[in-house]
């Protein structure tokens, strides 16, 4: 046991282990609070879209040698999402077809971007780490550390304040559009806050398993609680433990950092389920 | 004084006319049915009220003290709700969504007015309870508590029976009932429900390929409606 704190210890000696730490427990804790609204309104996959989105982008800003993609990357990934969200609204297009369509597409020019243009000699090395976020957690900045604190703390203060009409607009839309709520206002300032938070957290775990960020806290809190309150409390305590814990662990086994987490988000959701499961009442 | 006013309604979308030639208006007190075929525009001529989809042409006006958005809605059950985590309060405390502007949290007085709307419609018991793990005739008893929290005057209500058995119908119609003579709330309803419009309505709205509003007995004497309610009505009566 002593030898795990002693491997701590020693790790937290360096910045960028504290920097990977606070960043995930950051997207962490933001991801989860907007996946409950996402998963209740249908919106799982346009976190997977918008990821590929990003990705596409990222791949454009490499090709064009931006040294700072972050602005580059964010600002194309919110004008997606709420190109997105509009094409959701127009009841002649599926809106299923059209991010399927979008993600592939945005996936697919990345690629071929990275591939025709290709500035680094480890090209597929590249691709890996931007899907699935291998070591990007680790060389993080202080700058950037600073833009995911204030944008989580500004994603935070959102959810908090319009709790009240997320909660309405995400039970029946209609209901709240004719009783006054803005919903179409709400629904793109949501779409926007979605941008980022798959923006911040391709860093933490890549931009395929954005979705199991998005997704297992949600699902999890939804198997055994059964008021909106107690399961967004409960999927972000759940999001921020399992992000600590698959973080720490992956320090201490040396696996890659974004499939550590979603393992652990794995392992918890069966056990929730199963809990879930077993406690149900009927 | 009229509450609220349709003139020279055409409804559809996408620049498809789906019915037109819509004209009524609502009274306070009134308690206004909306009959008519399945895809005769009815779902539609909702909307449009609630001012969710505009009108091909033509005007909804409200007067007399009310808004457009203090018409409380109760609409169809949808899928999403299936499975939405949240308790009965949290669903009847939304009904003050709308009214809140920017404030972040519910005042004291709306917290107040949310019990007094559970009790009125006999759901305080189950105040903590899921929404979803209830029984249909509950659940719509909840949307109606939380349309009663967004709106005291009128009502507009969308098939609040559909797929309930009839004794919780029946109730469904007496609560419906109670509000429009006790609290002499105004009640718009689709309904596929004859003898209840029979039972329960001041005026009929017909939708369709003819259009007829006017009271209950101007209806039953035209052609459209002695028709119409032979062949739908017989069942229950």
């Amino acid at each position: 046991m002593s030898d795990i704190y002693e491997k701590l210890y020693y790790y937290f000696q360096f910045p960028f282990v504290r920097y990977a730490l606070i960043v995930g427990v950051l997207i962490a804790l933001c991801s989860s609070l907007l996946g409950v609204t996402l998963v209740l309104k249908r919106f799982s996959f346009i976190g997977d879209g918008l990821s590929h989105v990003a990705f596409g982008a990222i791949a454009i800003a490499s090709v064009f040698n931006l040294t700072n993609d972050m602005p580059f990357v964010l600002l194309i990934t919110v004008i997606s999402a709420i190109a997105l969200l509009a094409a959701g609204n127009n009841r002649r297009i599926n809106g299923d077809a059209i991010i399927a369509m979008i993600s592939v597409s945005a996936l697919a020019i990345g690629y071929l971007l990275m591939n025709i243009f290709s500035v680094s000699t480890n090209l597929s090395g590249d691709v890996c780490s931007t899907l699935f976020g291998s070591t990007s957690i680790l060389t993080l900045s202080v700058y950037e550390v600073w833009l995911c604190a204030i944008l989580s703390f500004a994603v935070v203060a959102f959810f908090i304040f319009f709790y009240n009409k997320i909660f309405s607009i995400s039970f029946d839309e209609n209901f709240s559009r004719a009783t006054g709520t803005k919903a179409g206002a709400y629904n793109i300032f949501i779409a926007v806050i979605i941008a980022i938070i798959i923006v911040l957290a391709m860093n933490l775990v890549g931009s395929l398993l954005i979705s199991a960020l998005i997704v297992f806290p949600a699902l999890s809190a939804m198997s055994i609680f059964k008021s909106f309150k107690s399961v967004t409390i409960c999927s972000a305590l759940m999001s921020v433990t399992c992000t600590l814990a698959g973080i720490l662990i992956s320090i201490l086994a040396g696996t890659p950092v974004g499939s550590t987490i979603v393992a652990v988000y794995i392992v918890v959701f069966a056990l929730f389920y199963g809990v879930g499961k077993i406690t149900v009442r009927k | 004084m009229a509450q609220l006013t349709c003139k020279d309604l055409c409804l559809g979308y996408d620049g498809k006319v789906i019915v037109e030639n819509i004209n009524f208006s609502v009274s306070q007190g009134d308690s206004l049915y909306i009959l008519g075929e399945n895809g005769s525009g009815k779902s539609t001529l909702v909307k449009t009220i609630l001012g969710l989809m505009p009108p091909v042409s033509g005007t909804v006006e409200t007067s007399d003290g009310l808004s457009p958005t203090q018409i409380g809605y109760l609409p169809q059950q949808t899928m999403v709700q299936k499975d939405f985590p949240a308790s009965v309060r949290e669903v009847v405390m939304s009904g003050f969504a709308g009214k809140s502007g920017l404030r972040p949290f519910y005042t004291k007085e709306e917290k107040r007015a949310c019990a007094e709307n559970m009790k009125k419609m006999g759901i305080s018991d189950f105040a903590s309870r899921c929404y979803r793990e209830l029984s249909g005739g509950q659940q719509q008893r909840v949307l109606l508590a939380r349309a009663l929290c967004a709106a005291d005057k009128m009502l507009l209500l969308d098939e609040p029976v559909a797929g309930l058995d009839p004794k919780v119908s029946h109730e469904m119609y007496e609560t419906i009932d109670t509000l429009n003579k006790k609290y002499k709330m105004t009640i718009i309803m689709v309904s596929h429900d004859i003898p209840a419009a029979l039972k329960y309505a001041t005026h009929i709205l017909h939708v369709g390929s003819e259009v007829f509003f006017g009271a209950l007995d101007q209806y039953l004497g035209s052609q459209l409606g002695s028709h119409y309610t032979k062949i739908h009505g017989g069942g229950e009566q």
